[in-house]
């Protein structure tokens, strides 16, 4: 059975980018704010399913051509390598650290590595998200 | 700082991510997660002696100091019952090479079976309750996936017990925990043990304390078992193998720090309910081990007796019982591997799962015999194999503590054991040949080296016993003297 869900399509275009805009929005806001690596995380996975719903499976998977099992195993491995990172440095595991960089655009802009770690998580989450959506899917 | 304390959850975690990317490649695959628990058990080596000369080691996560941060504590306990787990896993994994097949294989099997590790060594080393908790869940999840791989009938009809029944024991779990945090503001182990000493445990705080002897004996298969004889024989071998020697050990080591650390102070009512709870899972498992006729249910049943057993040193809680209780735990990881190995290997080799369908197979296999009855004298205690100091301590410590009922149950249901287990190999192994030499299925090599490492591994923890008992003594003395842990947590010590 087609149905006809133009106006559902026409949305769904320009809602995605909100949507994944709100989403790193979120994501930067955790630092200081409410928000951070999961909920951003949360908030981009919602984006892409959507995309799954209102196209189906085969399309949005030939535009977005990623194993988001690995995208999950991605994410551990950056949030596990910062932890691991300041071993390398010879301080306890998962010790955060910052640097206020005077950046051309952004001026007096602080880079905390503890982004890379949530940049793990919101990985983590989206693989997670996405493959449990699709192989529920895949059965039906 | 040291930064090693981690290495024993890192390790395998890191591989089991890493090995998701190595999908196709099974051989790599196999390399590196042996690579990873034989790293594992060099690390833990390492820190066992470390403990000997520099005391219980700490490792606050981002330079956190507690009680505000979460940490990792290494004390010989938990470091023993590590390198534990890295030995039996990496020999059960030896096992999986050959058995596991293609199929699970490359549906992740290495990479869960290395997240299970890193989940039980996370466990182990922990030193925050809600941690526990986490780790716990990083196993469960592992396990979960490792009991459904494959998805035949038989294992999901289990695994949805399986999980029904451990999702309910993680919410009371963390119930729990909120009902100690709402009560004492603290979830730092340490710092609970000094609270919980300072305020006394009142009516209040022994109501939590009950609540998280329901969890772990959930968890543990202390008489709330019924879940448990199901489960572990639905799995293929090398799994059941991983599930049997490791998880229940968990919620046992769970039990022994919430009852040695924090929860000591009213012995009349937590260690008495312990110590009757055993007294049943020591009846219940030894009616079960007796009453089946289906190898994999013995098998299970005897390790709901191993765990009545292990508690019964806590319920005592003298020293002695509890140097019991320890070199118990670590011989048993070992020889329930090494049954359930055996047990598996009998059922591949006959294609029949009950003991009256099978007979004569020493004439066909004799070192697979000869193995069998090694692990039941082992199981039975008989020296000089593992099993006889953790036995004869933990009765010294009953003796010690008057708790003569005890005493008198675990002997009996180790007497049943030996039956059980004499009663597998007097009609697999004895009588006459069933299997004729053309029909013999030949027993790969691969198949039996795991079992032979593991045989040995049971007679030279038996006769290098004092070796090991100068960490099983530091280990029991820590738990009889939860101030040492405290010192070494909240201490200033960097």
């Amino acid at each position: 059975m087609k149905i006809n869900d133009v106006i559902l399509r026409t949305i769904t275009k320009l809602v995605v980018f909100i949507i994944l805009t709100f989403g790193v929005e979120l994501f930067l806001a955790g630092h200081n704010d409410p928000g951070g690596g999961f909920i951003g995380g949360l908030v981009l996975s919602s984006a892409l399913v959507l995309l799954f719903l209102v196209y189906d499976i085969e399309t949005v998977q030939k535009g977005i051509p990623v194993d988001f099992k690995k995208v999950a195993a991605v994410g551990v491995l950056f949030a596990v390598g910062t932890g691991l990172g300041a071993v390398a440095f010879g301080a306890e595991f998962l010790t955060q650290t910052f640097e206020v960089f005077h950046l051309p655009v952004f001026g007096d802009t602080e880079l905390a590595t503890v982004l890379l770690f949530e940049v793990g998580v919101a990985l983590t989450v989206v693989g997670t998200v996405v493959t449990i959506i699709l192989s529920i899917s895949e059965d039906v | 700082m040291n930064n090693m304390i981690v290495m024993p959850m890192i390790i395998p975690l890191l591989t089991g991510i890493i090995l998701v990317f190595f999908r196709s490649y099974i051989k790599v695959q196999r390399v590196l997660s042996f690579l990873a628990l034989v790293a594992t058990a060099g690390v833990s080596v390492y820190l066992l002696n470390k403990i000997q000369t520099d005391g219980i080691l700490r490792l606050d996560f981002g330079g956190w100091r507690p009680p505000y941060g979460i940490l990792f504590v290494a004390d010989s306990f938990s470091v023993l019952l590590v390198l534990t787990t890295a030995i039996v896993s990496a020999i059960v994994l030896l096992y999986a090479f050959s058995s596991i097949g293609f199929k699970r294989e490359n549906m992740f099997f290495y990479p869960f079976a290395l997240l299970l590790v890193a989940g039980v060594n996370g466990s182990f080393l922990t030193g925050d309750l809600f941690n526990l908790f986490v780790c716990f869940e990083v196993m469960l999840l592992a396990s979960y996936v490792l009991i459904t791989l494959g998805g035949k009938k038989v294992q999901l009809v289990e695994s949805i017990k399986y999980v029904a029944i451990n999702v309910l024991s993680s919410w009371f779990f963390l119930l729990g925990i909120a009902y100690l945090y709402g009560t004492v503001g603290t979830l730092n182990m340490a710092h609970l043990s000094a609270r919980v000493a300072e305020v006394g445990q009142g009516p209040l705080l022994t109501v939590i304390s009950i609540l998280f002897l329901i969890v772990f004996s959930l968890k543990s298969g202390l008489l709330l078992y019924f879940w448990l004889p199901g489960s572990y024989s639905a799995p293929p071998t090398a799994i059941a193998a991983l599930f049997g020697a490791l998880l229940t050990k968990v919620g046992i080591y769970a039990m022994f720090r919430m009852f040695t650390l924090i929860f000591y102070h009213e012995p009349s009512i937590t260690h008495t309910m312990i110590g009757v709870m055993a007294a049943l899972t020591l009846i219940g498992g030894s009616l079960g081990a007796i009453a089946y006729k289906d190898i994999r249910q013995i098998v299970s049943y005897n390790v709901i007796i191993t765990v009545g057993f292990i508690l019964v040193g806590l319920a005592v809680s003298t020293e002695v019982g509890f140097q019991g209780a320890i070199f118990y735990l670590v011989h048993d990881m070992l020889i329930k591997a090494l049954l359930f190995l055996l047990a598996g290997t009998m059922i591949y080799l006959t294609g029949k799962t009950r003991i009256e369908e099978m007979s004569g197979l020493i004439g066909n296999y004799p070192l697979l015999g000869w193995l069998f009855f090694l692990t039941t004298l082992s199981l039975a205690g008989i020296p000089p194999l593992s099993g006889f100091l953790g036995k004869l301590y933990i009765g010294q410590g009953a003796v010690e503590a008057g708790s003569y009922g005890l005493l008198a149950l675990a002997f009996i249901s180790g007497m049943l054991v030996l039956y059980s287990l004499l009663r597998i190999f007097m009609n697999t192994f004895w009588g006459e040949t069933i299997i004729s030499e053309e029909e013999e299925v030949p027993l790969k090599k691969s198949l039996l080296l795991p079992c032979v490492l593991l045989g040995i591994a049971t007679i030279a923890l038996g006769i290098g016993a004092e070796s090991l008992l100068v960490y099983v003594e530091d280990a029991a003395y820590t738990l009889m003297n939860p101030e040492v842990y405290v010192d070494a947590v909240l201490g200033n010590r960097k």
